[in-house]
């Protein structure tokens, strides 16, 4: 169901969030429709009641000076109880159709904006924080799920209450009906105009609040620089501002969300006023009973009463529709090329590597130059360079998370643009220097995406590369879960990613700096973990520490995007190359 | 909860004060309306000797009391709003404050999402419940309490009928609570799960796809999420009652007292007390409504209840820790310059935990640079961290310029001594701004390039547009890893401090940068003592005293050289990063 609508989005980029909304929700259509119905019938109970109750006012006005007529207000008082007993059923109905409509719309949001991470370029992950798509996820569903089921059941009922109002009281009387519309209408109006001109108060709220946000945010993560550079009063005092400036807005908008009800109160009052007034010219005229006016007392609170829940419905949409906006903007973004056509594969092909003229850059800038290499089956190619080379952008490309501008890329002479990014994924195993555990045992950790690995084959890999020993001093084994509670050293976690390369088994290789963030005896036990990882495959190493690299069979050497300089670690020692002195400085007397 | 409502100041007390006589006034007019209903109905009763002029008194009256109602309200949302959001404003203050004075250890024990979510969501939960408590919690017991007082005298049968309505309502509410409230601590529960994940999912990206896992994730989020939109159904169901309900509980409250009261009418005889007990009936009855309201807003109250109390919670426990650091006062030191000292110090994170440093006893003088080295986890930075005073130690002292760093006031102590951490951390402003930043804002320009030029950061500072002006995006993302370093390492330096600590500093640049910066920092700054965490030998090759660190001993001292032909552990360091021939060819 989730797929067909986010195709269908291309084509409405331009409505409102709201209208977005309603056109994702179309498919439940037919449960709103139900609860409508629902909320209607009940509303129409609640109406007849006051008409029903004031036939017992009538009915004891005109027995005060003679006798009461009791088994005629019995009579009502039982049909009263069915009407309300049903009334309940109905509005009861409504709202729990309305919940589990609203409850699988978000899920529907939820599944969608999820799996869209997934779906997305990486490049898109260049240009937005993790934390502005986690809050879309999180936040902004949640805003979108409170509201839509509160909202809509108040819409909702709130509506058929004031129509079917209207329709009681003009049966019942015109004149009266007119006045207590004409009353309502006008109070109702001159109320939104005032919430309207205050709408600036709730934005400026919600920008000071986004302020303060990020000002936390570097705060509290740039901590231990603050204290070392004494910048604690002042950081102190930037809040206090920006704290104050929330503050203003703050009581603002809550003041004036919290006057919309008394106005409206005040409204339905004057209304009751007005009734009484013209109903009791309509009494002394003989034209109407005194039960109608009793009847009509009630009906001005019932059609002012949803009068002032529907404004204030309004007011919580508002933040709603912010975020719907927020999400659909997030599913709208353009996904990863559709590759469904491509069927090429690397079946039975020599594993060789070749790029070819490649120019790639992630914005305008390019990084990589006109860049062209190719590497043999089996062969070990390192990467080196300066920071910012381009070196993990070759990687990058090379796995096909970015396509290249120019140029291209094959894989036994197959380019890879001509097979599907998940047919290249396949050929790698990928170790890189942010090591990446997820909650979950160590099994799951290790296996990942590969469905029935026996456990043997597990530990059989984990004594191979020496972590076999450390998982089993925690309690559980492989079965322990890693969280929080767990505490991995740098290298551990390495070698457990490093596992995960091999239970995948891919014919070819990447080590993105994988060694970077250990220290130099852990690197040891991972070098030679990763040199089992080598064995028979392509493979591509970046590496900081030269001294990991000296046995590749190629060395490029990378700067500003072009290769400078290629070939083993002895010709380029021997040529006194840019390689060479980058080498020496390892050790070189100051 | 109450904990932090003690937090309120004298103004927010006595605007409190006053939002209590407002309520008091607006209840009183919101109970003189009923009455002027049923003196408006008593005179349109006499229908057949009404005259316009007659309903003209009850009319103006009760026009008067919605209108001395509905400003009391006004102002009771006025003040409300005003207490509610500087009472928040205080806490957000104060948490903020209290945040700025933990050292590492408080910092660690909450973790910074999670002091973010406590300074914001949290406190805006609280807020929310204030500003309601502030109408409602002070409204409706009023409100309830003066109904039944107007009302209790009238006729003991609509009396009982109205109790057993309000304890209908009662255990209606308390079931309703009872029913959902675990389930609103699993959704918590879910929620933290999903996002979790979700991070997760960010996070590892690359790995993600490398594994073609795509679905593997999906199914994942799927999990969590149907568990999450079952609970919510079910969670749904029960709130959805509430108002139905509450309101069948009205109709038929007002229902039996209009029943009730016509067999009173009727088993009357005197015309006169049935037409009293009739208005009695039509005011009872809205009375009664008001009783019914006034719980019914109440129960709106308590559903904000349990989560703002979770929030009070978290927010109390920040504002509860004690702080480990206590600042000294010493504002100047006198002895000695540029020195630092460790006497016998050893250090433990918890109390009870093995120590992560063991007896460590080490002095620099002016102008040295001491290198420490090990492995992963062996206690190197936790050296630096002493030294700053992130942490304070437990066993023997820290001295610098031969003063106990306890004795120093912090912001004395951090003049003295610049750190440098491992990852940059850059905040949003300027380049100027980064290294002015703090209490170093008396710089000229010469002064920055100058320490941009000893951090090698001047190349490429001076490529951009608008130079020291060039603007840093939040986390710095707009400049790589090691021009990020190199910008954190010139801020230090303009700080122009006695002592330098670098915690693994060097290990984002590359090589020949590593060894370009070293070479300024011992030409230019050969006054100031240099303390590096490292993990590359050929960064501190050069350096004039060596601690190697094994297991929070140190394990070994001396120069490279005398480490080399001494040192077991320091030659098996050196011999993984390079190899024999190097190591011999110096």
């Amino acid at each position: 169901m989730s797929n067909v609508k986010t195709s269908k989005m291309d084509n409405n980029t331009k409505k409102s969030p709201a209208s977005k909304l309603i056109n994702y929700s179309k498919n439940y259509l037919p449960y709103f429709v139900i609860a409508f119905i629902f909320a209607f019938l009940g509303s129409l109970l609640t109406i007849i009641g006051p008409n029903k109750l004031s036939e017992i006012t009538d009915i004891i006005t005109s027995g005060l000076n003679s006798s009461i007529d009791t088994d005629a207000v019995v009579k009502i008082a039982i049909s009263l109880v069915i009407l309300y007993t049903f009334g309940f059923i109905f509005t009861y109905t409504q709202g729990i159709i309305l919940n589990y409509t609203a409850q699988r719309v978000v899920s529907n949001l939820r599944r969608d904006v999820t799996k869209k991470i997934n779906k997305l370029p990486l490049r898109y992950f260049d240009s937005h924080n993790h934390g502005d798509t986690l809050s879309r996820v999180t936040n902004d569903i949640d805003t979108i799920g409170q509201s839509l089921s509160q909202s809509t059941s108040v819409f909702i009922a709130a509506s058929t209450l004031v129509i079917a109002t209207i329709i009681m009281m003009f049966i019942s009387n015109w004149i009266l009906a007119l006045t207590s519309i004409i009353c309502s209408v006008l109070g109702f109006f001159a109320v939104l105009k005032i919430m309207g001109n205050s709408q600036i108060y709730f934005i400026q709220q919600q920008r000071a609040i986004a302020k303060i946000n990020d000002f936390i945010e570097e705060t509290y993560s740039g901590e231990i620089i603050i204290k070392t550079n004494n910048a604690n009063k002042k950081s102190i005092e930037e809040f206090h501002e920006l704290n104050m400036e929330y503050y203003n807005n703050n009581w603002k908008s809550q003041f004036l969300a919290s006057i919309m009800q008394p106005l409206m109160l005040f409204v339905g009052n004057f209304g009751y006023v007005a009734v009484c007034i013209v109903g009791s010219i309509l009494v002394i005229q003989h034209s109407i009973s005194f039960g109608i006016v009793v009847a009509f007392m009630i009906y001005i609170r019932l059609f002012t009463q949803p009068l002032s829940q529907i404004s204030q419905a309004f007011a919580t949409l508002q933040p709603a529709m912010a975020a719907s906006d927020r999400i659909f903007e997030f599913l709208e973004e353009k996904e990863l090329s559709d590759e469904s056509n491509k069927t090429n594969n690397f079946e039975n092909i020599k594993y060789d590597v070749e790029f070819s003229h490649i120019s790639f850059g992630y914005n305008e800038e390019l990084i990589i130059k006109d860049f062209s290499v190719s590497a043999k089956e089996g062969q070990k190619i390192a990467i080196v360079g300066p920071t910012g080379a381009g070196k993990s952008t070759l990687v990058n490309l090379l796995m096909k998370f970015y396509e290249v501008n120019l140029g291209e890329i094959k894989i036994g002479d197959i380019p890879i643009s001509s097979v599907t990014r998940e047919e290249v994924h396949k050929q790698f195993c990928m170790v890189l220097q942010d090591t990446w555990l997820f909650e979950g045992t160590i099994y799951e950790n290790i296996v990942y995406n590969k469905e029935n690995v026996p456990l043997d084959h597990v530990i059989e890999i984990c004594k191979k590369i020496g972590i076999h020993h450390f998982i089993m001093t925690l309690e559980d084994g492989y079965n322990a879960i890693l969280d929080d509670s767990v505490s991995l050293s740098a290298g551990q976690k390495q070698l457990i990613t490093i596992a995960r390369a091999l239970i995948k088994d891919s014919p070819m290789l990447i080590l993105d700096e994988a060694t970077s963030s250990v220290d130099t005896r852990t690197e040891e036990l991972i070098q030679n973990a990763m040199d089992t990882l080598m064995v028979n495959r392509t493979s591509f190493v970046i590496a900081h520490r030269l001294s990991t690299i000296k046995n590749s069979d190629l060395i490029l050497v990378l700067k500003d995007g072009n290769i400078i300089e290629s070939g083993t670690h002895d010709e380029l020692i021997a040529q006194k190359s840019f390689y060479a002195d980058l080498y020496n400085s390892q050790f070189e007397e100051l | 909860m109450f904990k932090l409502l003690k937090r309120m100041h004298k103004r927010e007390f006595a605007l409190s004060l006053l939002i209590i006589v407002f309520v008091i006034i607006q209840v009183f007019f919101d109970l003189q309306i009923p009455q002027a209903m049923s003196d408006l109905t008593a005179v349109l009763q006499q229908s057949n000797n009404t005259t316009l002029s007659a309903i003209k008194t009850p009319s103006i009256l009760m026009i008067v009391y919605t209108l001395g109602s509905c400003i009391a309200s006004v102002v009771v949302g006025y003040l409300s709003a005003v207490v509610s959001a500087s009472l928040s404003a205080g806490i957000r203050g104060d948490l903020f404050s209290k945040v700025q004075h933990f050292s590492l250890k408080e910092l660690n024990k909450f973790s910074t999402a999670s002091l973010i979510t406590r300074t914001t969501n949290d406190i805006t939960q609280i807020q929310n419940l204030v500003a309601m408590s502030l109408q409602v919690m002070i409204k409706a017991p009023v409100m309830a309490i003066w109904s039944i007082s107007k009302i209790a005298h009238k006729n003991s049968t609509w009396t009982f009928s109205t109790s057993i309505a309000v304890i209908i309502l009662i255990i209606l509410i308390v079931s309703v609570l009872a029913l959902t409230s675990p389930r609103f601590r699993i959704i918590q529960s879910l929620t933290d799960k999903l996002n979790n994940i979700v991070r997760e999912n960010l996070t590892g990206l690359r790995v993600v796809r490398a594994y073609n896992a795509e679905e593997y994730q999906t199914e994942k989020f799927n999990e969590i999420i149907n568990n999450l939109t079952n609970t919510h159904i079910f969670v749904g169901r029960i709130m959805s009652l509430l108002q139905p309900s509450t309101n069948f509980i009205l109709n038929i409250l007002t229902l039996s007292v209009y029943w009730i009261g016509t067999f009173l009418i009727s088993k009357n005889g005197n015309v006169e007390i049935r037409i009293n007990i009739f208005s009695d009936m039509v005011v009872f009855s809205s009375y009664a409504v008001q009783i019914i309201a006034a719980f019914m807003m109440l129960t709106f109250t308590l559903i904000l209840l349990p989560r703002a109390r979770v929030s009070a919670l978290r927010v109390n426990e920040v504002l509860d820790t004690e702080l480990s650091i206590v600042d000294g006062n010493l504002d100047s030191s006198v002895n000695e310059s540029g020195t630092v000292e460790f006497k016998n110090v050893t250090f433990r994170y918890q109390d009870s935990a093995e120590p992560v440093l063991k007896n460590i006893n080490f002095k620099a003088n002016k102008g040295d640079t001491v290198a420490i080295i090990g492995s992963t986890g062996s206690g190197k930075s936790t050296i630096i961290n002493l030294i700053s005073r992130l942490y304070d130690v437990q066993q023997g002292e820290v001295l610098v310029n031969g003063l106990n760093v306890k004795d120093y006031s912090l912001e004395n102590l951090n003049n003295k001594v610049s750190y440098i951490s491992q990852k940059p951390i850059l905040f949003s402003g300027t380049i100027k701004s980064n290294i002015e930043f703090g209490n170093n804002d008396n710089l000229t320009d010469d002064d920055i390039y100058n320490a941009l030029e000893i951090a090698q950061a001047i190349d490429f500072v001076k490529e951009t547009e608008d130079k020291l002006d060039t603007k840093i995006a939040e986390g710095g993302t707009n400049f790589s890893g090691g021009q990020k370093q190199r910008i954190s390492i010139a801020r230090a330096i303009a700080r122009k401090p006695e002592i330098m600590l670098f915690d693994d500093s060097f290990s984002a640049l590359d090589y020949k940068t590593d060894k370009k910066l070293r070479k300024e920092l011992d030409n230019r700054l050969s006054d100031t003592t240099r303390i590096i965490v490292a993990q590359r030998v050929s960064t501190i090759i050069d350096a004039d005293l060596i601690l190697v660190i094994n297991e929070g001993e140190i394990v070994g001292r001396g120069t490279h050289k005398e480490l080399l032909k001494s040192n077991s552990v320091y030659r098996e360091i050196a011999y993984s990063q390079l190899s024999k021939e190097e190591l011999e060819n110096e």
